[in-house]
């Protein structure tokens, strides 16, 4: 599945991982956490090889919004947003008080949606809320797997532009899985570009504009509007 | 209908509720635990299943007639017979709930760092609630039904009416005993479909 793959991701930095479906993105992203124990090799984080940590404590330090957002259905917002927190036994008012906090971040009103379920929600404000839940007991890592994928394009640019925004503010270290190069370009401090399980170039924006490998001339490609007949 | 029929009916009916009370609690205390063990084990899982499935099959006269010769007629052989065949209906309905639950949501707790025993108590169970629910639900209609067999074997329950009415052509017996067990299934199946809806999430 994987193989040769050895990078660091630098404290602040968002590095993204771009790949066809089936290059090995998400199954990166899920070694990560341990989701996936890989088969060789190893995963440190914080100085700790994954064997070292304790799962259930590890993946508290990593937050994790994935597509749709994976909320539990049957929480309010506010119970969804406050569940690592929980986890970690935080007194109930601190809860409370981080929750909403958290909302602000995210962009949503506290007493508006506080209370409100999932289903009461539209796509993208289920995923601000997942975002919220990832952030919830601030953890220094977080991961994403493609959280814009199923949005509208309008939902997805200004959901982009809030993960730019909380970068400014919250900066955290972040893993990012996305098949979409623009927003790769977007959201990336450096891009991992991954082919058939194998890390094909590990570049910033720029230098990814400029390179000439053919799996980053095939992503490349996309952006142009080329071929349109008149 | 005969008046003085009416302390009879009470009585039996009572009876009946007694045997399907106890029957729906064994059936249940069985079934839930045995499907949250079996939730996570496939092969396992076929098995059991394949079982509970052949028992259902058994006409419940014939599982009542067999069960005779090994602990004799009364109540405790009818509840034997008909807890198994409550069994089926709410070990599959918890199973296909917990299965259920949308694999993203279950990914999402793992990843969150909730324990299994957490994603197990705070996210499958909850989310399964509606399903079990409705398998109690059916398992409580169908023994009300099944438990007038019982009285063959000297169960007692309603169902002392339909033998007395079909051995004695007695239109008023069998009445005295369908209807009150009819009733109970209805209003079994009403109160817990309430119960399903109320605790649907959303």
């Amino acid at each position: 599945m994987l193989r040769h793959i050895n990078f660091t991701v630098e404290e602040g930095e968002t590095v993204v991982l771009l790949g066809r479906s089936g290059s090995g993105k998400t199954t990166l992203l899920k070694t990560v956490n341990g989701l996936v124990p890989p088969t060789s090799g190893e995963i440190r984080f914080e100085g700790r090889t994954a064997a070292q940590w304790e799962p259930v404590e590890m993946r508290r330090r990593m937050g994790y919004v994935i597509q749709d957002a994976g909320l539990f259905p049957h929480w309010t917002v506010e119970a969804n947003i406050g569940l690592v927190p929980r986890l970690e036994k935080w007194e109930p008012a601190r809860v409370a008080a981080r929750v909403e906090m958290l909302l602000e971040t995210v962009g949503l009103a506290p007493a508006e949606f506080r209370h409100r379920y999932p289903r009461e929600l539209s796509g993208g404000q289920r995923q601000r809320v997942g975002i919220a839940r990832a952030l919830g007991a601030d953890p220094p890592l977080l991961l994403f797997d493609e959280p814009f994928a199923a949005l509208d394009p309008i939902t997805r640019y200004e959901l982009q532009q809030q993960f730019l925004e909380l970068r400014r503010t919250v900066r955290k270290t972040a893993l990012f899985v996305t098949h979409d190069v623009r927003e790769a370009l977007l959201l990336g401090s450096r891009i991992a570009l991954l082919r058939d399980g194998a890390l094909e170039c590990l570049a910033t924006p720029a230098e990814f504009l400029a390179s000439h490998t053919p799996e980053t001339r095939a992503f490349l490609a996309c952006l142009e509007v080329k071929g349109r007949p008149n | 209908m005969n008046p003085s029929l009416a302390p009879e009916i009470l009585s039996l009916s009572l009876q009946h509720l007694r045997l399907v009370a106890i029957t729906i609690a064994i059936a249940a205390g069985l079934a839930l635990p045995t499907a949250v063990l079996l939730a996570r084990r496939p092969a396992a899982r076929r098995w059991v299943l394949s079982f509970t499935n052949i028992a259902q099959t058994i006409p419940s006269l014939a599982l009542f007639g067999f069960l005779l010769p090994f602990i004799g007629i009364g109540e405790h052989t009818a509840i034997l017979a008909l807890s198994l065949y409550a069994l089926l209906p709410i070990l599959r309905s918890t199973l296909t709930g917990i299965l259920g639950v949308d694999p993203a949501v279950r990914e999402s707790a793992m990843a969150m760092g909730m324990t299994p025993r957490q994603i197990l108590w705070q996210v499958e169970l909850p989310l399964a609630v509606p399903s079990i629910v409705a398998g109690l639900r059916i398992a409580t209609v169908t023994t009300i039904g099944t438990a007038t067999i019982a009285a063959f074997i000297g169960a007692g329950g309603l169902g002392v009416f339909l033998v007395r009415g079909i051995a004695m052509m007695d239109k008023q017996a069998l009445l005295a005993g369908a209807l009150p067990a009819a009733a109970m299934a209805l209003a079994a199946d009403e109160g817990l479909e309430w119960i399903e809806r109320k605790l649907s999430p959303g």
